[in-house]
């Protein structure tokens, strides 16, 4: 069993750890003594030698992210992403709950790195802990110097807000989190021509961060890129936190060497095991939206550049694991449902055709699936993400229809289409125009 | 009387001042009236309008995008009922289906004596911890048939303080001293 | 047929090439690639791009294959710019597959009440899945239902089942008019359009949205279900609600007109109208539009039918039996171009007599308006700096208002003046609201600003904070800090209750004193320029011509003209208090609504021996008339008319007048025949063409050059006299020497001699500043000043007589700062009494922010008592302004 790692998760036994005292006792802002004493441009450097891949699903560099911002365009934005509700994905909440001046002492690098005026730290709505140890946090650092003027005794002054979302999916996405941090609705905005790093908030230029990857920034502070690098392997550096649930025997968010971890050993040495020794019918590898892996998988290592080259994600880290008892058409329908509950209704393909494809599934669920519904599914699929290959191609603005079309559906109803057809053979005839049956839609 | 009480009127001021521009405070200032009165009425719609600047649509189309938000009296509880894959797998819909017969109610109504309202929920953040709810958004963890009962039972007799009343924020806000807050451009 | 408001422009320089289905094509940088295929014949289909809005990419009905660094893509045209050497494929299998899919996905949940809907027969929505369309539906489910069509205003009902969610409407709204009562509601499937509860929809431009819906989601009330879009069949032509000159297409069903809708013109309306000018055709065919000539046999007996001849005769008879000098004429400015023509040459070389005024004593003297350097609506639109001298743009003119508000958008900096704040106020850069009366003063404060002169601590009224950040943007545009270094002043009336010539004084000064300044008028009253430039005022001759400079080319081509120079509107009613006014002919012009000193006009009125009133629909001022003649009125008469910017354009007949209604100009030629004097016209060409022939202004502008089609947004005019001969076909009657252009001040083509004969075509008027200063209304901490301008719905005989519109009228009232309301003791929907120098009225108490302490704004013209009750001329011209207290009503 791989030695377990703790780079960003040092305080989540420690019992004060999400205090300023405790955070003090154990390096707290060492980091960001370190980077003060640096210039911007070099913080942002070693970053870029870190080679710190973005955890919030896309796994973009984050250094090069920063690189792209315009020069000599200001004022500028840091915002944080800490929407948190890609389904499986349990990461970012804990480590808003039991260690948020990690987060805020990344923020505060970043933010002095790319010379933001002004950071926010966007909170999912329904983590009302996570907010009130955030605003603790905010209130004791703003107190202390961390945060606000003359950060530390020197020139950098930075203002630090704690915003809070409502409850709405799409949020997690960098563009609609903008909009939703400007007090509208929060439907995505079409790169080109909205990049957040050149028309982002305000529609100035703004760096969207993940949580957890922020988190790492006061670690690479203190012990330098190249310690950072020398975790993970070439191409993946440091650790990430994923979140095993499902049908294993300990589910846990655990810490793991980025890119040589398999998906067996997280699945058997970290989480103990599948429940009742079961066999892996399949499982999610990196969220709600990743096209599914199954048994034959499972000696993949936990490596973006596999994992994507076998046609899904690492994405948020969220690993769900699925015994052989589990009802596919029943655990497709449920995240087909996320989708269409969650589309932000921008895109006729992905307001309409998520719905389509979610009501089709409960009418096969609710014994009324006709035997043509199986293609149809794929087609109407294929109608939101054409050729449903993964990256998905997309009819849309953002992801989320094509995620509902491209992730876990096909891969569910090609290998599983006997499970499909199994509820079908069982239906009884169906009038042409179907009621709806059952449901709260 | 929806209205903003004066110390919220105060703080919805104060929020507003935290952004570069005040629409940004739209979500923010729903969220204090509907800790408030319980549900985001009309009336605080239209103060909203006016304290960041924009039409009472705008709030409007703003706040209905978010589940969060209600437009109707709401139970003094809402109890949130993860069905999402991970709870799922293990449970969360038969925990939800308890919840309804236990309740007497269905998903999205709300009990006869005003004190719960039963949601179905979207991922809550703690697969791992499956099957979870939230009462007004404050979590339970891997909720059994008899946990959910025993929950609903304290929760009756008025032994959960420490979950407050529907639309409660957290107890803590961020306050900035203004000695310490860094000028900011606005523009 | 798709959207009317869709006409693309050309891009003003080609500079790259993008290859669409294997045609390579020249675009402009950032010309987006749905709008570069259409200009170059190929649609790409579509539904939320609307090219006068910003695009939103989101019904994804025009995704194409366009070429990107890893190979063809799929990607929304609307919003792909070009870029040079970009491949894109409209027709692949790809595009089809994805097309017809976003189509169906439209359709799933789209009622199929096509048969039923308005848009039935012309819904881009059933077009698409005619042309290109899914056929048997494969969605078996129930669709997504709403409570059928709900009103979200009184003129608007909205179908949330035949929704597309296109944003089109919620866009304007936001974005196009400023005021975003409609929204998107919900989310993801369940999203909606609709209204915050109880705050309805209430925009004085509902009904664009209602044009630019593309499925039948948005109808308008004053045109559900009464025609079928098929049966309609529509001519081109000029909206003449207001002096805008907004081009429309005008629909007719059987012989009714049945719709308006907008058309894109690029320098004027971007395809917008007011619902003022949507939907006052409702008036067209009301039930008591005069339809038979009437005339009196003795005063005070009820008049009765008789024919054409016989009226004229009579009137005709009568006129004989005075002095040239005691027949005045009134009105004239709803008339067309060539009635005006006709109307002016009847009375100014046929009866000869030159008191003749188409404006109401609501108006500014015609130098004022001819006489200075002229701007167009691009012009101020696209200026360094916008200077606002009048009253409520968005009350009086709304288009030009949405014009002004993009402008704003776009960042030109615009400062306005005006006696209270106004709908502009939002989007100005300052607002000066002086107090009423010293204009003047304001501006010259302003100008020496400029000049680095400080001014005191509150100048008229206005903070001296507020006139500092006006002279900072007017310096920053002037020194060509921004932009063309071009200002434009708009200028009209701003309120009726204070005299002209404060206002007149500021123009003079800021003419003066601003380099390179130009001006365009905003005056509401439709036709009212071209009644200007057709000399139906006193002391003018058609074509921008005074009578000094004028009267022996006039005189040459009409056989005659005026000797001296004749009254406005204000003396001629004097006179006819007076004795020396015996006969008034009163040409569309109601005088007891729209001259702002009521008891004036109606002891004119009830004087006066004798009354001729050519109108479309009674009023109270022609129920004086001893003979009343039917006019045909909009869309029952063709012509041209002439907008604010001096913008010649077609009026066109759709259907045919009432009864025996005509065309104005018949009735002059008639009447100068039964004087002796044959017009020689036979038709409205006719007319038209002898405009061209000898109106200084309007040479060269002949039917042809009107008609050409490149000139369908109209004509400016002058014509530049260096190409009336390019725009001149070769039977034109001028032989310009083109070697001059326009000047600036006068405009004046300064052309030789034209035929016949060799005397000189006279020159344009001038400006003239007033002789003496305008008096600067004495401080009075007792009373409060009046001011009162109009409002887009008011007591007016077309809004009254469009059912959908009479009701929106606010109705008479006072708005009052909230402070003075307070200090008066008065509360908001109270009574109060305003008591003037001659006249007191109760009016119900407003309090309005936007009128600042020390003024007191009625609108002009509601049912009842109002502004012109209070307002006495004779008081006004001494003071400079109207005063009144208020005194508090009891039992109110
Ligand atoms: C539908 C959708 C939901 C997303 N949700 C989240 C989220 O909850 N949290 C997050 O950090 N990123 C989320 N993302 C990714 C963000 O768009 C963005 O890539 C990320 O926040 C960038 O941060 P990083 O570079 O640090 O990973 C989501 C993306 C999509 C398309
Ligand atoms: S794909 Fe779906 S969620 Fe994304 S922008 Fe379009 S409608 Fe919204
Ligand atoms: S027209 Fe391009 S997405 Fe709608």
């Amino acid at each position: 069993m791989p030695a377990p790692l703790k780079m960003i998760t040092t305080r989540w036994d420690q019992a004060d750890g999400h205090t300023l005292e405790g955070y003090l006792r154990t390096d707290g802002y060492e980091g960001l003594r370190k980077a003060l004493a640096r210039t911007p441009e070099e913080v942002v450097d070693e970053v870029k030698a870190a080679n710190l891949a973005g955890r919030g699903g896309a796994g973009f560099p984050c250094g090069t992210k920063w690189g792209f911002l315009p020069k000599d365009v200001f004022p500028r934005y840091l915002v944080v992403n800490g929407d948190e509700s890609e389904p499986g994905t349990y990461k970012d909440r804990i480590l808003l709950e039991r260690d948020p001046h990690q987060l805020i002492e990344g923020v505060l690098i970043a933010a002095y790195a790319i010379r933001a005026a002004q950071a926010f730290i966007y909170i999912r709505g329904e983590m009302p802990h996570a907010q009130e140890r955030m605003a603790q946090a905010l209130n004791d650092a703003y107190a202390s110097g961390y945060i606000g003027k003359n950060i530390m005794g020197t020139d950098f002054s930075v203002d630090v807000m704690l915003h809070w979302g409502a409850g709405a999916y799409i949020v997690g996405e960098e563009t609609a989190l903008i909009e939703s941090l400007e007090g509208n609705r929060g439907m995505p905005r079409l790169k080109p021509p909205f990049f957040p790093a050149s028309k982002g908030l305000y529609l100035q230029p703004t760096v969207v961060n993940n949580v957890e990857t922020l988190s790492n920034l006061p670690w690479i502070m203190i012990n330098g890129a190249e310690a950072f690098t020398a975790v993970g392997n070439e191409k993946n550096a440091g650790t990430r936190l994923f979140a095993v649930s499902g049908h294993v025997k300990n589910p846990g968010v655990f810490e793991v060497e980025f890119g040589t971890t398999t998906f067996r050993e997280l699945f058997y040495d970290f989480a103990g095991g599948i429940r009742e020794d079961r066999k892996v019918k399949a499982f999610i590898p990196g969220g709600g939206s990743a096209p599914w892996f199954f048994e034959e998988d499972l000696d993949t290592p936990l490596d973006a550049g596999v994992v994507g080259s076998k046609g899904s994600m690492l994405g948020s880290g969220a690993i769900v694991v699925m015994d052989e008892t589990t009802d596919i058409v029943k655990a497709t329908w449920r995240l087909v449902k996320f989708f269409a509950k969650e589309s932000c209704g921008k895109c006729s393909p992905c307001r309409e055709g998520t719905n389509w494809l979610e009501k089709i599934y409960r009418r096969i669920l609710d014994g009324h699936g006709r035997p043509e519904d199986i293609d149809l599914l794929l087609d109407v699929a294929d109608n939101i993400s054409p050729g449903l290959t993964w990256p998905p191609k997309q009819t849309t603005i953002c992801p989320l229809g094509p995620s509902a079309a491209a992730g876990a559906l096909p891969g569910s109803v090609k290998r599983f289409r006997n499970e499909y057809e199994a509820y079908i053979a069982k239906a009884k005839p169906s009038p042409t125009r179907i009621p709806v049956l059952s449901g709260d839609h | 009387m929806a209205r903003f009480s004066a110390s919220n009127l105060e703080r919805a001021k104060e929020l507003v001042g935290h952004y570069p521009r005040s629409k940004s405070a739209t979500i923010p200032l729903c969220h204090l009236a509907q800790e408030q009165d319980g549900y985001l009425t009309e009336d605080a719609m239209v103060q909203i309008a006016e304290l960041v600047g924009c039409t009472s649509a705008e709030v409007y189309g703003t706040a209905s995008f978010y589940e969060m938000f209600k437009f109707h009296p709401v139970g003094k509880y809402i109890v949130g009922v993860c069905t999402n894959i991970s709870c799922l797998l293990v449970g969360g819909e038969e925990l939800l289906e308890h919840a309804e017969k236990s309740l007497g109610i269905r998903a999205g109504a709300t009990t006869a004596d005003g004190l719960f309202t039963l949601e179905e929920m979207e991922c809550l953040a703690a697969c791992t911890e499956a099957p979870c709810l939230q009462v007004n958004y404050r979590y339970e963890y891997r909720v059994s048939n008899s946990g959910f009962d025993s929950l609903v039972t304290e929760i009756r007799a008025g032994r959960r303080s420490d979950i407050p009343s529907h639309g409660s924020l957290g107890k803590v806000r961020q306050s900035i001293p203004s000695d310490r807050r860094a000028s900011r451009q606005t523009f | 047929m798709t959207d009317i408001a869709s006409a693309p422009e050309a891009p003003k320089k080609t500079t790259l090439t993008v290859t669409i289905d294997g045609h390579a094509v020249e675009a402009n940088p950032g010309e987006l690639l749905i709008a570069a295929a259409e200009r170059t014949g190929t649609y790409i289909p579509r539904f939320c791009w609307h090219p006068r809005m910003r695009e939103v990419g989101m019904c994804r009905m025009c995704l194409i294959e366009v070429s990107g660094p890893r190979g063809m893509s799929l990607q929304p045209a609307c919003m792909q710019p070009c870029a040079e050497g970009m491949v894109v494929d409209t027709k692949s299998e790809v595009v089809k597959k994805a097309q017809d899919g976003v189509l169906e996905f439209l359709l799933i949940n789209h009622p199929l009440d096509c048969p039923v809907c308005d848009k039935g027969g012309e819904c881009p929505l059933q077009d698409q899945t005619l042309t290109f369309g899914p056929g048997e539906s494969r969605f078996v489910e129930e669709k997504r239902h709403f409570e059928k069509p709900i009103p979200i205003s009184d003129l608007v009902l909205l179908d949330r089942e035949r929704c597309i969610l296109c944003d089109r409407c919620t866009r304007f709204s936001k974005e196009v008019s400023g005021d975003p009562l409609i929204h998107f509601i919900n989310r993801g499937n369940a999203t909606e359009v609709n209204t915050f509860p109880d705050d309805p929809y209430a925009s004085y431009f509902s009904g664009n949205v209602v044009q630019i819906c593309p499925v039948g989601a948005l109808t308008a009330e004053p045109y559900r279900f009464v025609a079928r879009p098929w049966d309609l069949d529509q001519v081109e032509s000029t909206c003449t609600s207001c002096a805008v000159g907004c081009r429309v297409v005008v629909q007719s069903s059987g012989d009714e007109i049945t719709r308006v809708q907008g058309v894109d013109s690029g320098p004027i309306n971007w395809g917008w109208l007011c619902d003022k000018g949507r939907f006052d055709f409702q008036s067209i065919s009301a039930s008591d539009r005069l339809a038979q000539p009437m005339v009196r046999v003795a005063k005070g007996r009820a008049a009765v039918r008789t024919s054409w001849t016989e009226a004229l005769g009579q009137v005709t008879d009568r006129l004989r039996t005075y002095q040239p000098s005691e027949i005045g004429f009134i009105g004239g400015a709803r008339l067309t171009n060539e009635d005006q023509y006709a109307m002016v040459k009847f009375a100014k070389a046929v009866v000869k007599t030159d008191n003749v005024d188409a404006q109401l004593g609501d108006g500014l003297p015609a130098h004022a308006w001819l006489g200075l350097p002229s701007a167009t609506i691009n012009d101020a639109c696209g200026a360094s700096a916008v200077i606002v001298l009048g009253a409520d743009i968005k009350e009086e003119l709304p288009v030009l208002f949405l014009r002004l508000r993009d402008a704003s958008e776009k960042r030109v900096p615009i400062i306005e003046l005006s006696p209270t704040r106004t709908g502009l106020s939002p989007y100005t850069t300052s607002t000066l609201a002086y107090r009423p009366g010293e204009a003047a003063v304001v501006v010259r404060s302003l100008l020496s600003l400029i000049e680095g002169v400080d001014v005191e601590r509150q100048v008229g009224g206005v903070e001296a904070v507020d006139l500092h950040i006006a002279a900072e943007a007017l310096r920053v545009a002037v020194a060509g800090g921004r932009g063309n270094g071009r200002v434009v002043v708009i200028f009209g009336r701003p309120s009726l209750a204070e005299t002209t010539d404060s206002v007149v004084e500021a123009l003079g000064a800021l003419n003066n004193g601003i380099p390179g300044v130009t001006f365009l008028p905003a005056m509401r009253r439709s036709n009212l320029r071209g009644a200007l430039d057709m000399g139906l005022a006193p002391g003018m001759l058609p074509g921008r011509t005074s009578l000094a400079d004028g009267a022996s080319w006039f005189a040459k081509h009409w056989g005659a003209a005026p000797v001296s120079v004749g009254l406005d509107t204000h003396e001629m009613l004097l006179g006819a208090v007076g004795g020396g006014i015996k006969a008034l002919v009163l040409v569309g012009a109601d005088p007891l609504a729209d001259f702002p000193d009521r008891a004036l006009a109606q002891k004119a009125l009830a004087n006066v021996g004798y009354i001729v009133a050519i109108d479309t629909m009674p009023n109270s001022s022609n129920a004086f008339a001893d003979v009343l003649l039917p006019a045909a009125g909009y869309g029952e008469k063709s012509g041209t008319t002439t907008n604010i910017e001096g913008r010649v354009s077609n009026v066109r007949a759709k259907v045919s007048a009432p009864g025996l209604a005509r065309p104005d100009w018949m009735a002059f030629a008639e009447m100068a025949s039964n004087l002796g004097e044959d017009f020689g016209f036979d038709s409205v060409e006719d007319i038209t063409a002898e405009i061209a022939a000898v109106c200084p202004s309007h040479l060269g502008l002949t039917a042809t050059v009107l008609n050409a089609p490149g000139n369908a947004d109209g004509v400016l005019v002058p014509i530049p006299a260096a190409s009336i001969e390019s725009a001149v076909p070769t039977d034109a009657p001028t032989e310009a020497s083109a070697d001059t252009s326009p000047t600036a001040g006068a405009d004046a083509p300064e052309k030789e001699a034209t035929a016949p004969g060799a005397l000189s075509v006279p020159p344009l008027v001038s400006f003239r500043p007033n002789a003496a200063a305008a008096v600067v209304p004495q401080p009075d901490s007792y009373s409060l000043r009046l001011v009162t301008s109009r409002t887009l719905y008011d007591h007016g005989t077309i809004t009254q007589a469009s059912p959908s519109l009479a009701k929106l009228a606010p109705g008479p009232h006072v708005r009052l700062n909230p402070g003075e309301v307070e200090r008066h003791g008065l509360t908001h929907g109270s009574n109060v009494r305003l008591v003037s120098q001659t006249a007191d009225v109760v009016l119900s108490v407003m309090a309005d922010e936007r009128v600042p302490r020390g003024a007191a704004f009625v609108p002009f013209n509601q049912h009842g008592p109002g502004a012109a009750d209070l307002i006495d001329v004779a008081t006004m011209g001494t003071e400079g302004v109207t005063k009144v207290r208020l005194e508090s009503v009891t039992g109110g």
